[in-house]
């Protein structure tokens, strides 16, 4: 977060260094300090309209151009993946934009901008976590007016989140919300975590990194800082359980890291392997062989076959 | 049915007034409240009870004069003064609103179970067990079969719907309970049934109320003391089997003689 | 489906070099010049710097070229373009009854000062493909007259003379000019930042909400008082000078609706009004504007909120067509972390409900007893 040492830096193609405005910038930043003031509080700011579409990461795009200096080194996850296709165009915009470096290795990112997961390697206090969110309102869908959600968190009014997740388990006899489940944050703001998979909420927890919330076409920011306590909504006999599978990656055979299911034929052949790409190829790389490695397409395997 | 009733009043009106413009609402309307008591307001439509109970409940501002109301804590707070917090506050613990319309005072979208439990969760239950036992035995008492706790109230009749709303109310105990033609566009052998139960949920618990009707035969049956409304004012007020039987304001005799008389 | 994510980076440029050849389509066809869009497409042109709030011709024919025609899309591009541009300031308000009439025509009054003047208008045209134009037939010159230097005052005026319609309320030179693209929208919002956010909205939207007003959903009794197209002088007052410095002509149309409104206990029965404003020639848009302002003020005026078009924050949350489209075509993106989660809850929910019904099958029964 140095952003502050480059101001007014001009990068490539006339725009301003990371494409917004120092001005803009500033705005931003002031949306960012009073949200790590609030942790949890949905700070409405004014969103600028990106050269991409809204519900493409603008949010977060934002959120990453205010805090970007010359010296970060930029990774970009969708869907825990860097190779994506908007984590490659949201990558290439800043390579274009600040020419800053970028990396795939989680370890080495200052800041990480993410789309639906939290990498699996414990992130540290040197970095950002800075997460794309499509609708920033964990009230969204109980309640649609903003005019009363926001009434709602002013004044803690939170009875009806958990009339739904009563409602799942008289249904289903289980909380059915699998992914954007929702948090308390520091015992008082409801917060919707972006649509990560609930297998991931543990790791906002205690976080030692900073993880900033941008929502483009909402005009929202919202921010956890370091350590910050962030509890799963659940019930006392029926308590929040993340996601587990049945199996271990088929490539570097990891147990406990968030799988994605691959379809490989048409006759029912699937496998599972790790969502964190950068994850699954470190620990290919130190040695550790899951059961299809060497049968997996090139394709699937990736790089590090 | 007195014996709940302590020294304090635990709502008071202070000449309450509501213009609309130059349209009166209602006009220094006064009284008192006292725990366990039941005071009907009665009128025709367009008399003023309805801006009355708004007033009451703090849903409306008085363009002149106040509402007391005497907290949990023991102390008397001007209902207009308390924050917003405070009302819903007082909305989802001490207070209870039964509308005329089932449909507006429950989540027609949730299940009779969510629906007895929402407040329940409001004020911090979160043992899923107890919160869902706690609703059965509200069911129960409101005399609708805890078998059917897990349906939505769209599968209801008109009856248990108003039972199930009643029922939502009163599970955090409330000391108050402001209703609006509770039984308005029910059967008559529904209503009767409905009458029934809150009389006895009401006397069982102690609970004070103040119930706007059009239908003197529900303030005969509810209430323990009546006031009567015309033209935005409180034109009579007094014990209910007192003023019916023997109404000494015109009007009163001409609601009285053109409702009760066979 | 994986390799193509796989291949992320090379996939990404090689549709960037495909978009650029199907968007010049058979290179044996002449290519069409963003001057060609700008003359004989001028109502897309218009409809692309109003949506895009930006007042330049040739860069929304560039648009519209760079886009294909999609429209949504060109504004998308205007508005990206916008948003990097300093601001100055804001000019002074503009002055339609000064305007320099193209068309106007009003329903509510037969004759009036200055005349009707149907200008260019597919009004009274018959829908017939003109199969002429396929030729590219030479074009009949347009009749011409001696300018008239008779005033035009606007219809509502003259109401207004009579105290017949409501006043508008009297400007405040002094006050802020709101900003929708530079402060978020906060609710409720007043007039002028609802005519804003109007303004930039999807025509098809604004003209399905006013067209859902007519039909009952939230009635308001329109008249077109007047709806008039023509050129505007635009002004700037730079701090500098300390006078108005005149910055050229701009194409606007208008539309004030007059509405019927039978008064209340404190204000007599005068008619209401309803504004629309557009960049160019956008009749169609600001005609559906005009009744979705009116219909807007519903609560100012007292009458029951109860229609989708009066019911502010759903019509201001959904109008802009930038937005819409961002986040209905996100849905392209890769959700397969959630979609994986969703799945793992499916199954589970299947598998709990099959042993559900195994346990009552008759040879469950043993099962069923171990369960309880």
């Amino acid at each position: 977060m140095s952003a502050l040492a480059t101001s007014g830096t001009v990068a490539a193609g006339g725009y301003n260094f990371a494409y917004l405005d120092e001005q803009t910038k500033r705005m931003i930043r002031r949306a960012i300090l009073k949200a790590i003031a609030i942790p949890g509080y949905q700070v409405p700011f004014a969103s600028r309209e990106m050269p991409m579409p809204y519900g493409w990461g603008t949010g977060g795009v934002q959120v990453t151009a205010a805090i970007l200096g010359a010296s970060d080194r930029l990774k970009v996850i969708d869907q825990g993946a860097d190779d994506t296709t908007n984590a490659v165009s949201i990558r290439k915009f800043f390579e274009k934009t600040s020419g800053v470096e970028t990396t795939t290795h989680t370890a080495e990112a200052t800041i990480i901008q993410t789309r639906h997961r939290i990498p699996e390697k414990t992130l540290t206090a040197d970095q950002v976590l800075v997460y794309q969110v499509p609708i920033p309102e964990p009230l969204r869908f109980l309640e649609p007016r903003e005019t009363e959600t926001r009434v709602m968190h002013a004044l803690e009014d939170y009875g009806l989140m958990h009339v739904k997740l009563y409602e799942d388990i008289a249904t289903h006899g289980h909380i059915a919300t699998t992914y954007a489940y929702p948090v308390k944050v520091e015992d008082r703001y409801v917060m919707d975590p972006s649509p990560t998979p609930k297998f991931d909420n543990p790791k906002m927890n205690d976080c030692a990194a900073l993880q900033l919330f941008g929502a483009g076409r909402e005009k929202r920011i919202y921010a956890l800082p370091p350590h910050t306590k962030v509890v799963s909504l659940d019930f006392d006999d029926h308590p929040f359980e993340p996601t587990k599978f049945d199996h271990a990656c088929a490539l570097c055979g990891a147990t406990h890291t968030y799988l994605d299911e691959v379809i490989t034929d048409d006759a029912g052949g699937r496998m599972f392997v790790c969502s964190d790409t950068d994850h699954c190829e470190e620990r290919r790389a130190e040695g550790h062989r899951g059961a299809l490695l060497g049968e997996a397409p090139a394709a699937i395997a990736g790089a590090a076959e | 049915m007195t014996n709940a009733m302590t020294d304090a009043p635990l709502l008071t009106a202070e000449a309450v007034t509501k213009f609309y413009g130059a349209r009166i609402g209602c006009r220094d309307v006064g009284f008192e409240l006292y725990p366990g008591e039941v005071l009907a307001v009665v009128g025709e439509s367009g008399s003023g009870k309805s801006t009355l109970l708004k007033l009451l409940s703090g849903q409306l501002a008085p363009s002149d004069g106040r509402v007391l109301y005497r907290m949990r804590d023991g102390v008397t707070r001007d209902i207009l003064t308390l924050s917003e917090a405070e009302r819903r506050f007082l909305f989802r613990t001490d207070w209870g609103f039964v509308h005329q319309h089932a449909e507006q005072g429950l989540r027609m979208g949730v299940s009779a179970g969510a629906n007895v439990g929402e407040r329940l969760m409001a004020v911090g239950w979160r043992h899923y067990g107890k919160i869902r036992t706690e609703a059965e035995t509200w069911l129960e008492r409101v005399e609708i079969d805890a078998g059917r706790i897990d349906e939505r109230p769209t599968a209801y009749s008109g009856g248990m719907r108003q039972r199930l709303q009643i029922a939502r109310n009163l599970v955090t105990a409330p000391r108050l309970v402001f209703m609006d033609e509770p039984t308005g566009g029910l059967d008559v052998s529904v209503q009767a049934r409905l009458l029934d139960l809150v009389r006895g949920l009401v006397a069982d618990l102690g609970l004070a109320a103040i119930v706007v009707t059009h239908d003197l035969a529900v303030a005969r049956l509810l209430s323990h003391r009546i006031l009567v409304m015309k033209d935005g004012r409180a034109i009579e007020t007094g014990l209910t089997d007192q003023v019916l039987d023997d109404p000494r304001e015109p009007y009163t005799q001409l609601l009285v003689s053109s409702i009760l008389q066979p | 489906m994986y390799v193509a994510v796989k291949g992320g980076e090379r996939a990404i440029d090689n549709a960037h070099r495909l978009l650029a050849h199907a968007r010049r389509g058979d290179p044996s066809v002449p290519e069409v010049a963003p001057a060609q869009i700008r003359e004989q497409l001028a109502l897309a042109v218009d409809r692309v710097m109003t949506e895009g709030s930006l007042y330049d011709r040739d860069l929304a024919a560039i648009a519209i070229k760079q886009a294909r025609g999609d429209l949504v899309e060109a504004a998308f591009l205007v508005r990206a373009f916008r948003t990097t541009l300093p601001r100055f300031g804001a000019t002074d308000p503009i002055d339609t009854a000064a305007m320099q009439v193209a068309r106007r025509v009003s329903a509510t009054f037969k004759d009036i000062p200055g005349g009707q003047v149907l200008g260019p208008t597919f009004d009274y045209t018959h829908r017939l493909i003109d199969f002429l134009l396929e030729a590219g037939a030479d074009i009949a010159e347009p009749a011409r007259v001696a300018a008239d230097p008779v005033a035009m005052p606007r219809v509502t005026d003259l109401l207004g003379a009579d105290d017949l319609i409501e006043r508008n309320p009297p400007g405040d030179p002094d006050a802020p000019v709101p900003d929708l693209t530079r402060e978020p929208l906060d609710l409720p919002a007043g007039r002028d930042l609802r005519l804003q956010n109007l303004a930039r909205g999807d025509e098809g939207f604004l003209l399905a909400l006013g067209y859902s007003t007519q039909r009952g959903f939230g009635r308001t009794h329109p008249f077109a008082g007047e709806i008039r197209l023509g050129e505007v002088e635009l002004e700037f007052v730079a701090e500098d000078v300390g006078f108005a410095v005149p910055l050229g002509e701009i194409t606007v149309t208008e539309c004030q609706m007059v509405n019927q409104f039978k008064g209340s206990a404190t204000e007599p029965p005068r008619f209401t009004r309803g504004y629309g404003l557009a960049f160019g020639h956008c009749e169609r848009k600001t005609m559906g504007m005009a009744l979705v302002d009116r219909a807007l003020r519903a609560a100012e005026l007292g009458e029951e909120v109860k229609a989708p078009a009066q019911d502010e924050e759903f019509v201001l949350m959904h109008s802009d067509n930038v937005q819409a489209t961002g986040f209905v075509e996100h849905l392209k993106l890769p959700h397969y972390v959630d979609f994986q989660a969703e799945l793992g809850l499916i199954r589970q929910m299947r598998a709990e409900i099959a042993a559900r019904a195994a346990a009552r099958s008759p040879d469950g029964t043993t099962l069923q007893e171990a369960a309880e």
